[in-house]
């Protein structure tokens, strides 16, 4: 697993970096609340979608998943979206584009480098559902993982 | 040489100014009489209110179109970037056809343009209008569709399409106000409003000031029919209901992505019958699965106003003769295409497991406008032909294109029993695709590219509909017609059919250049194709080629030769003589 090089370490790599046993550990726990695209939701349906117990019982707690960046909303944006499979829509270069159904949003701890779309990631941070609207961009959000970082895997 | 063309420079630099204004509705503009309309003029400096002169046929303007435009002192751009005055007058209605030329004057600034306004026959020639429009249906996709479904021996197709049979037809020009080359929005838009306008816009001409949303308006097709008639208006589209193509029938933007927004046209409107996909844009934003930014909730705004809803095919079915307007949604987003609904069950099926088609959604929409005795206007949509031609995902677009076919077959037979229908099949823009020939995987070698028949090497396609559905009953036969498109991103090419779900082609990277997705690079014979497009293109664009439209019943006669897609509205209204006052 290779760490994308970040303009400041984060607390949690820092300890990462210092103190072998406590990273270690603390990616076991990453491992036993991982979350899939597959367990975001108990039900779907033309009227709304339901989160499932899953998240609803993560919610709160530090959390990891694996999936895809979407290209960035900007270049200096704190947050991106997390999609299931590759982008290959930009939903942002042409108006008939649309973000898929299942995405989650992504707020970082601290700036990291953006990495390929392509490249499968994992996200690690504190799950949090709920409608929330970016005060910067607008950007609603239904879905998000906090103080969050990534890397590749 | 260099002398002339300084001096043609010198007269460009001259003219420059003079030219700088623009006037909505543009230049040979059709309006039909009556029908209300934003006059708006946008001149390139700020001015002075008394310094602008504007005559209509050489009188005043307030005279020769009865009303005085409000003075926009400064129009602002991006960035309050000073753009220039304005004068907008809305609404405005010219009743008597003819010529109207329009000349304005402001300090140095001249421009002239002229309107024609035409009037209808004053009484109708058929009751009802079902008009049905195949996003994005080439000639490829026609015949790719009846060879696949129909089957071919010896050169003679085997049978023929329903769209086979429509026997007036027409040329179409789907060009833009601002582009030679077209989308969704502004193409529909034409159709649904007799006025050309430019890309993503949508019941307006697109004008210079930010907000999307207070462009000059023309009238929609919809809109005309509540002014002029009692007749009912149905929707009906695979795409999400707020989607270019069924936004047009009603809606007014200059972005078509403004689709929160457009739901709450449909709902000024109310169209007796809307179906499709969508539902995302009519739940509060706290939903889960919305995509509103605001907490309006529509589908309860439609209920209290009189809307039954239907959530999937059987409540669909439950509600096909009952009273009342109906609204059925039937998938957040766009709905499942053919393939993956009725046959590989892939895409989102497992999400949404029982949406009913384009068949059944537009039989229960005929069920109950015509319970209507005035009659109905019915706009149907096979909209994902263009949503599986754009990843040149040509089986999916090819089968949706059967669908389509068998949705005018509903409509040819409810003509049948209603020989007072016009019904008008046509596409809003073409795809870059052809047909050159089959891929048998019985010619030898490894290599798929040398498995591609051209010529006498192409032989027929093996395709066997034997449960006589219309359908071929498995698309990745031995030997297949092979599409191929003239436009694309780096892709790689596998010369089979996508059974485990949509083509993607191409995926960004973080310099925001399309690249080709690499989950194809192993499929066996699979071949890397490179790009023709700029690398920010994700997918095949549409065609500048010509529509085909087709058309049958009272009125159809007014279809022929080569006609821009703003003609096709004439048609239409001159068919419910939308031009004249109706004695009924």
């Amino acid at each position: 697993m290779e760490k994308f090089s970040s303009l400041q370490l984060s607390r949690r790599q820092l300890i990462g970096a210092a103190v072998t046993l406590p990273f270690a550990g603390s990616l076991a726990r990453a491992a036993d609340s991982s979350l899939t695209f597959d367990e975001l939701y108990g039900k779907f349906g033309v009227l709304g979608l339901e989160f499932s117990d899953k998240v609803k019982t993560l919610a709160g707690k530090d959390i990891s998943m694996k999936g895809f960046m979407a290209p960035p909303l900007k270049a200096e944006a704190q947050f991106f979206v997390l999609t299931e499979v590759p982008m290959s829509l930009c939903p942002f270069c042409s108006s008939d584009a649309d973000w898929p159904d299942n995405i989650v949003v992504v707020y970082l701890g601290e700036k990291q480098t953006f990495v390929q779309p392509s490249q499968t990631i994992e996200v690690r941070g504190i799950l949090e559902y709920g409608s929330w609207q970016d005060p910067e961009t607008g950007f609603v959000s239904l879905l998000r993982i906090r103080q969050a970082e990534y890397s590749s895997v | 040489m260099r002398m002339l063309l300084a001096a043609f420079a010198a007269t460009t630099i001259l003219a420059g100014p003079a030219q700088a204004a623009s006037i909505y509705p543009l230049d040979r503009a059709t309006i039909l009489a009556g029908s209300p309309f934003d006059f708006k003029v946008e001149l390139s400096k700020q001015v002075k209110p008394e310094d602008v002169k504007i005559t209509v046929n050489g009188q005043d303007y307030k005279t020769a179109l009865g009303g005085e435009a409000q003075f926009i002192e400064l129009e602002k751009g991006k960035e309050d970037k000073a753009l220039g005055s304005a004068l907008l007058l809305r609404g405005l209605k010219i009743s008597a056809p003819g010529a109207y030329k329009v000349e304005i004057a402001a300090g140095d600034e001249t421009k002239s343009v002229t309107w024609n306004v035409y009037d209808t026959a004053a009484q109708p020639k058929a009751k009802n209008i079902i008009f049905l429009l195949g996003d994005g249906l080439s000639v490829a996709h026609r015949t790719a569709a009846r060879i696949m479904s129909k089957g071919m021996t010896e050169g003679k197709a085997n049978g023929r399409l329903n769209m086979d049979d429509l026997e007036r037809m027409a040329f179409i020009g789907t060009s833009a106000t601002n582009a030679v080359a077209t989308d969704s929005a502004n193409t529909m838009s034409a159709y649904m409003t007799g006025h050309k306008t430019a890309v993503n816009a949508i019941g307006v001409y697109a004008d210079r000031t930010p907000d999307s949303l207070d462009d000059p308006r023309v009238e929609t097709f919809a809109e005309a029919v509540r002014r002029m008639t009692k007749k009912s208006v149905g929707i009906v589209a695979t795409a999400e209901v707020e989607d270019a193509t069924p936004a047009a029938v009603v809606a007014h933007t200059r972005n078509r992505g403004d689709k929160a927004d457009v739901v709450g046209m449909l709902l000024d409107v109310k169209p007796e019958v809307l179906l499709g996909g969508g539902s995302a844009y009519f739940l509060g934003k706290e939903v889960a699965g919305s995509k509103r930014k605001d907490n309006q909730d529509y589908i309860k705004l439609f209920q209290d106003a009189g809307y039954k809803l239907a959530t999937d095919k059987n409540e669909l079915a439950a509600n096909a003769s009952a009273e009342g307007n109906l609204l059925g949604l039937f998938h957040t987003g766009n709905m499942d295409v053919t393939l993956d609904r009725e046959f590989l069950k892939k895409g989102t099926v497992d999400k949404f497991p029982n949406q009913p088609g384009l068949v059944d959604m537009t039989k229960v929409a005929l069920d109950r406008l015509s319970k209507n005795p005035e009659g109905f206007f019915l706009m149907v949509e096979g909209s994902s032909i263009d949503k599986m031609s754009h990843p040149l995902d040509w089986d999916r677009a090819v089968v949706d294109t059967i669908e389509f076919d068998k949705a005018i077959g509903v409509a040819r037979e409810f003509q049948k029993a209603h020989p007072d229908t016009l019904i008008v099949v046509t596409g809003d823009h073409t795809h870059g695709v052809s047909i050159i020939g089959t891929v048998d995987d019985e010619k030898p070698g490894t290599e798929m590219r040398e498995k591609v028949g051209t010529y006498a090497e192409a032989g027929f396609p093996n395709y066997k509909d034997e449960n006589g559905d219309g359908y071929p009953d498995k698309i990745d036969v031995s030997r297949r017609l092979f599409l191929s498109a003239n436009n694309g991103p780096d892709h790689y090419e596998t010369f089979r059919p996508k059974l485990e779900g949509p083509f993607v082609p191409a995926i960004q990277n973080e310099k925001k250049e399309y690249v080709a997705n690499e989950q194809y690079k192993d499929v066996p014979g699979a071949v890397f194709v490179q790009g023709n497009l700029p690398k920010t293109s994700e997918s095949g664009v549409h065609a500048v080629d010509d529509v085909v439209l087709q058309s049958a019943g009272p009125g159809a006669e007014g279809f022929h030769g080569y006609m821009e897609q703003s003609d096709v509205y004439r048609v239409l209204a001159d068919t419910f003589a939308l031009g004249a006052k109706q004695t009924n």
